[in-house]
């Protein structure tokens, strides 16, 4: 069992904002003092470029930044830090895919597949690139329960370039089979390269990239305790090698002559210009912050409150709240999307701030499967390590209010 | 301040100038994709001049609220005041504070005013 009180120590945002429920960590998470000071140290002793300089300085710099990748790798269970690349976020990662793999391997006549419920980050790179290059653009549609379609061998042909999908749902909270829909589509189409979002994963689940068997996965630092600006692509290295550079410059060159350009290996191919050094610096502490409470243990909190907020929205509202989703809280992460009565989405998450509760209200970067859903927007509560279930009593003291001011 | 007044409420619960005008002289929808308000508004003019207003469709207290009251003050008044019409005039008219992202709730309607002179 979790320490929420111990744990809500070490994030200074609680005392700086007394009060503060915050229910939008699916959005972005709070920042433990050990990452913050880890920016801190950054910026304050040897804030040199990396592998620049000869100096002091810029070795320690490299070397901090070059140990988070082994940090980074360990942690998703790739013993290959060099297939671990830095980008700016999941979003980045993912249409880096778009234009280094995409434009690489998608043909005319060729298919891209991805699903109903993804982010637009994992949708809209595709849809593009299936557009300009006369490829497939292949949706796999949810049932009413909000799980994927199981029929993988009318979805996966031989034609097949590309299978995007997301591990965990950022609305319905759906934790997809990821692992039985790789090995069934490799089945079918052994050619198939499958990109999994982990983004909604990574922080929340103990994450195996070996044992997925998928060819390259993409999540963000600030989802999981760290700093923003900072994305991993992770990707087989014999994949990360054959595919196209994504942006050129400064640290990705090899050799450039006036009529030609050789460039580095993976990962530092991808890594164009100055990345966010502090905060890729940063960024370990943050992993090792979830190491050291334990991925399972984390895991095994988010499903208890997420059983127990659900509990407490039915018992307390009945019919007049829905849930999006799951029912059966194994399959679903610590995610709560719903609708009140018909109460706008707005007006819930506004007077719900006026309480101090955070909540998203709109449709979370997920047009397509708000439309499916036949809902213009859903109320979304999501849940972390540091909360616990006077959080959720608190949403539910906001939402009988919300009644109150608006029936 | 907060913004759920008792007034901007009254409105939401009773709004004026709700429903259809049967041949209105122009209709127009206006819709925000972000959060799903849909406003269709219609009118009778005479001459220049908005004779009857009503507004239809689904949204959230702000833009029902400012739907109301904006039909209320269109009544009567010349499709070239109407036009000058901005934002600052809803916030003014609305006598509320509203954060970055609750300003298109309340302007959605005066889009659809724009839309229909």
């Amino acid at each position: 069992m979790l320490n929420i009180q111990n744990i809500k120590k070490q994030f200074p945002i609680f005392q700086n904002q007394p009060g503060l429920v915050y229910l939008d960590s699916t959005a972005t998470s709070l920042k433990p003092k050990v990452v913050i000071d880890k920016i801190k140290e950054y910026y304050e002793k040897y804030s040199a470029n990396v592998f620049r300089g000869i100096y002091p300085m810029s070795e320690k710099a490299t070397m901090e930044f070059e140990e988070t990748r082994n940090v980074v790798s360990k942690f998703i269970n790739t013993n290959k830090p060099e297939e671990i690349v830095f980008t700016r976020n999941a979003t980045e990662s993912l249409n880096l895919l778009a234009y280094s793999l995409g434009r690489k391997i998608v043909e005319s006549g060729d298919e891209i597949i991805t699903t109903i419920m993804e982010h637009h980050s994992n949708f809209v790179p595709w849809q593009v690139l299936a557009s300009e290059v006369g490829a497939l653009f292949k949706i796999v549609n949810i049932d009413n329960k909000g799980y994927l379609e199981k029929d993988w061998n009318k979805i996966v042909t031989k034609k097949t370039k590309i299978l995007a999908l997301t591990y965990i749902s950022n609305v319905l909270g759906t934790i997809n089979p990821i692992k039985e829909i790789i090995s069934q589509a490799k089945k079918i189409n052994p050619q198939i390269i499958i990109i999994v979002d982990v983004a909604q994963a990574v922080p929340h689940q103990k994450i195996d990239v070996v044992d997925l068997e998928a060819d390259f996965v993409a999540f963000s630092s600030h989802k999981m305790l760290g700093p923003t600006g900072v994305g991993v692509l992770w990707g087989k290295e014999r994949l990360l090698k054959e595919i196209y550079p994504f942006m050129y410059g400064g640290d990705m060159i090899d050799e450039v002559y006036i009529d030609r350009t050789t460039y580095k290996d993976p990962p530092h191919k991808f890594e164009a210009g100055t990345p966010a050094i502090g905060e890729i610096i940063a960024f370990k502490e943050a992993v090792k912050f979830l190491d050291k409470i334990g991925m399972e243990n984390i895991q095994k909190h988010e499903k208890k409150i997420t059983d127990f907020a659900i509990n407490r929205l039915i018992n307390t509202f009945g019919q007049s709240i829905k849930i999006y989703g799951p029912k059966n809280i194994e399959d679903r992460g610590g995610i709560v999307s719903f609708t009140f009565d018909k109460f706008h989405p707005h007006d819930i998450a506004q007077i719900l701030a006026d309480e101090g509760i955070c909540v998203r209200a709109g449709h979370h970067c997920a047009m397509p499967l708000h439309t499916r859903l036949n809902v213009p927007a859903t109320v979304r509560a999501s849940f972390y390590l540091y909360n616990d279930e006077n959080d959720v009593n608190k949403l539910i003291e906001g939402l009988k209010k919300v009644k109150k001011i608006l029936e | 301040m907060n913004i759920y007044q008792d007034i901007i409420l009254d409105h939401y619960h009773h709004p004026h100038n709700k429903g259809k005008i049967i041949h209105p002289n122009n209709s127009v929808l206006t819709n925000n994709p972000l959060c799903g308000d849909k406003i269709e508004m219609m009118a009778i003019y005479d001459k220049d001049r908005v004779k009857e207003i009503k507004f239809q469709g689904e949204g959230c207290v702000i833009s029902q609220a400012s739907a109301s009251m904006l039909t209320d003050y269109a009544k009567n008044k010349s499709k070239h005041e109407l036009k000058k019409l901005d934002s600052k005039f809803i916030i003014k008219m609305l006598g509320i504070d509203l954060g970055l992202n609750r300003i298109k709730c309340a302007v959605l309607p005066l889009e659809a005013l724009h839309k229909l002179l």
